[in-house]
């Protein structure tokens, strides 16, 4: 699992996988009786992936991620995250979170929200300072450091807030549904800029979404779900270039993938009717 | 300003209703006085004038109504009169350089602010620390929440002589101690339940968040919980240092005080002398302005420091 570190190069191709996921079961104990959130879980994450999640409400796509983050607790079968459990992988920090809402601490201006992780994780004031800064460049965010939340916009925000999570240099990038709240231009971009970080950045990327556009113009492979039990019922790897422009999304290769992806979607939705 | 008009607009009705209610109230005082005097009234004997209402006495006696205005001991006096009570137990004595005069309302104002800025500090550290016990604990919280409700339906009144009793008892000179907890036990309340909401208004994402940086307890309570709880915390202490005021007042009233502005309150009603009461009360709604004015001004300042809009 290890020998990447010898490859310089960067190559997205081999199974070195980071996150493992085998027969992973997690049935929710409720009021109503157990529900089955996920079922029978298979799938290999590999190095530098982009991996997006895709299925209506329900399916168990965050479920999962909060499984792989440790925030849940599979009930059966086998996850591994840098080839250790996710506890430890967390407290590792392999990864950083990014959540639906950029959930900002109003009382912070920006580079101290940023500074939030690095404080608990006890980096000491300048190399604080030095991350603090080059994540601002990285999205985009230097000229508003000093400014506190609510005077940024909500594109603005989320994008400190994924500042946030690659602060302490996680290999992993967990994102759910990140860009969910925002408005189709402001998406589109902040898809385009996340594409480029990616790039830059080579990091792993588990990406929550319920777009098929968006799934499909990030992603290197797409998980499709459904719902009850949530389950895997398609996974589609990208035959689109690591090079996309905006436009990529009027080829017929994109529509193609995303006719795939509807199919997925659909299969489950019969299933559950 | 703009936001003082609609403050200035109620207080000017207040006074307005005030002014009319005087001649009303103080129409019997005012008769007597003129009885007195030589004058005439109607019906002469003041026995007969219990018999009639009020509204009946000042249409016979138009001629007297205005003298309600100027009594020395009036029922209801005039906002001048009191504000010229105010100055002369104040301003005029501090002017003689008498303001710790035993007769000076800076004086008792002064013994009622000590008690209750002990008790609003004991309340608020007592609250406080319920407050951090109740959410990081369920048994404190099932255990102490409903004593904290059920400790407010007991009458302060009734509660607040057995304290002094049982303080002299255990012996505790002086009263600003037993004061001290009358107020505190007033005060400790609103805080306890502005903390406990404050302290649990990080939702379920927030705290997510903090797990995935495997944060320890102490820094979610230092960095989300106690920072989150801010904006409930002054709230609360608003409402507390008034209640602390309160409850320090009350603890003054039990026969025996002296001092402070309950006992004045007691001792002008014991006394007959209303202005003097009246007086004392204007001084504690004065003390109880400023004391809640400064924790406003306070609240600004750190939610600004915060970042906060306050």
């Amino acid at each position: 699992m290890q020998q990447m570190a010898k490859s310089s190069v960067p190559d997205r191709s081999p199974r070195s996988s980071v996150i493992s996921a085998s027969n992973l079961d997690l049935t929710f104990q409720t009021n109503d009786g157990p529900v089955h959130a996920l079922s029978g879980i298979d799938i290999d994450i590999g190095k530098g992936e982009f991996v997006s999640f895709i299925g209506p409400s329900g399916c168990g796509k965050t479920t999962f991620l909060r499984c792989i983050a440790a925030l849940e607790t599979p009930t059966g079968g086998q996850l591994t995250v840098n080839g250790m459990t996710p506890d430890a992988a967390r407290r590792a920090r392999a990864y950083g979170y990014v959540f639906q809402a950029a959930g900002l601490y109003p009382w912070r201006s920006i580079e101290k929200n940023i500074a939030l992780p690095l404080e608990i994780m006890g980096y000491s004031k300048s190399d604080q300072d030095a991350r603090i800064a080059r994540v601002l460049d990285l999205v985009e965010l230097s000229n508003f450091s000093k400014k506190y939340p609510w005077q940024l916009s909500g594109g603005m925000q989320q994008r400190a807030s994924i500042a946030r999570a690659l602060a302490f240099d996680a290999d992993i990038l967990l994102m759910d549904e990140p860009f969910g709240a925002l408005d189709e231009i402001v998406r589109d971009h902040l898809n385009e800029q996340l594409l480029e970080l990616w790039a830059r950045t080579e990091k792993t990327i588990g990406f929550v979404t319920h777009s098929i556009p968006e799934a499909v113009y990030l992603s290197t492979k797409i998980v499709v779900m459904s719902p009850r039990p949530g389950r895997i019922t398609d996974i589609i790897e990208s035959p689109l270039p690591a090079k996309r422009p905006l436009d990529i999304r009027d080829t017929p290769e994109f529509l193609q993938v995303a006719h795939r992806v509807r199919e997925g979607l659909r299969a489950g939705h019969a299933y559950d009717d | 300003m703009k936001n003082s008009l609609p403050i200035l607009a109620v207080l000017a009705a207040i006074v307005a209703i005030w002014y009319a209610a005087v001649a009303p109230m103080n129409i019997r005082g005012a008769l007597d006085v003129a009885e007195r005097s030589g004058a005439e009234v109607v019906p002469p004997a003041s026995v007969d004038r219990f018999e009639q209402p009020i509204w009946r006495l000042m249409i016979d006696n138009p001629g007297h109504v205005a003298q309600g205005y100027s009594l020395d001991r009036p029922r209801l006096p005039t906002p001048v009169q009191v504000g010229r009570e105010l100055w002369k137990s104040t301003g005029e004595m501090a002017l003689k350089g008498r303001a710790m005069s035993k007769r000076s309302l800076i004086y008792h104002g002064w013994i009622t602010l000590q008690a209750t800025l002990w008790g609003f500090a004991l309340g608020t550290g007592l609250g406080m620390a319920g407050a951090i016990a109740i959410v990081y604990s369920r048994v404190v919280n099932m255990s102490l929440m409903p004593w904290a409700i059920i400790s407010q339906t007991v009458p302060i009144v009734a509660l607040a002589p057995m304290i002094i009793v049982l303080s002299s008892q255990v012996g505790i000179e002086g009263r600003t101690v037993p004061k001290a907890i009358i107020s505190a036990y007033l005060c400790y309340f609103p805080v306890l339940v502005g903390m406990v909401k404050g302290l649990r208004s990080p939702g379920a994402a927030q705290l997510d968040l903090l797990r995935t940086y495997s944060a320890s307890g102490l820094h979610v309570f230092l960095k989300l919980r106690l920072p989150a709880s801010m904006p409930y915390l002054f709230t609360s202490l608003k409402i507390g240092i008034a209640a602390a005021l309160v409850g320090t007042i009350v603890g003054e009233l039990p026969t025996g005080a002296i001092s402070g502005l309950g006992a004045r309150i007691l001792i002008g009603d014991q006394f007959g002398t209303p202005l003097a009461i009246w007086a004392a009360l204007f001084a504690a709604a004065i003390l109880a302005g400023g004391l809640v004015t400064f924790l406003d001004f306070a609240q600004r300042v750190t939610l600004r420091r915060m970042g906060m809009q306050a």
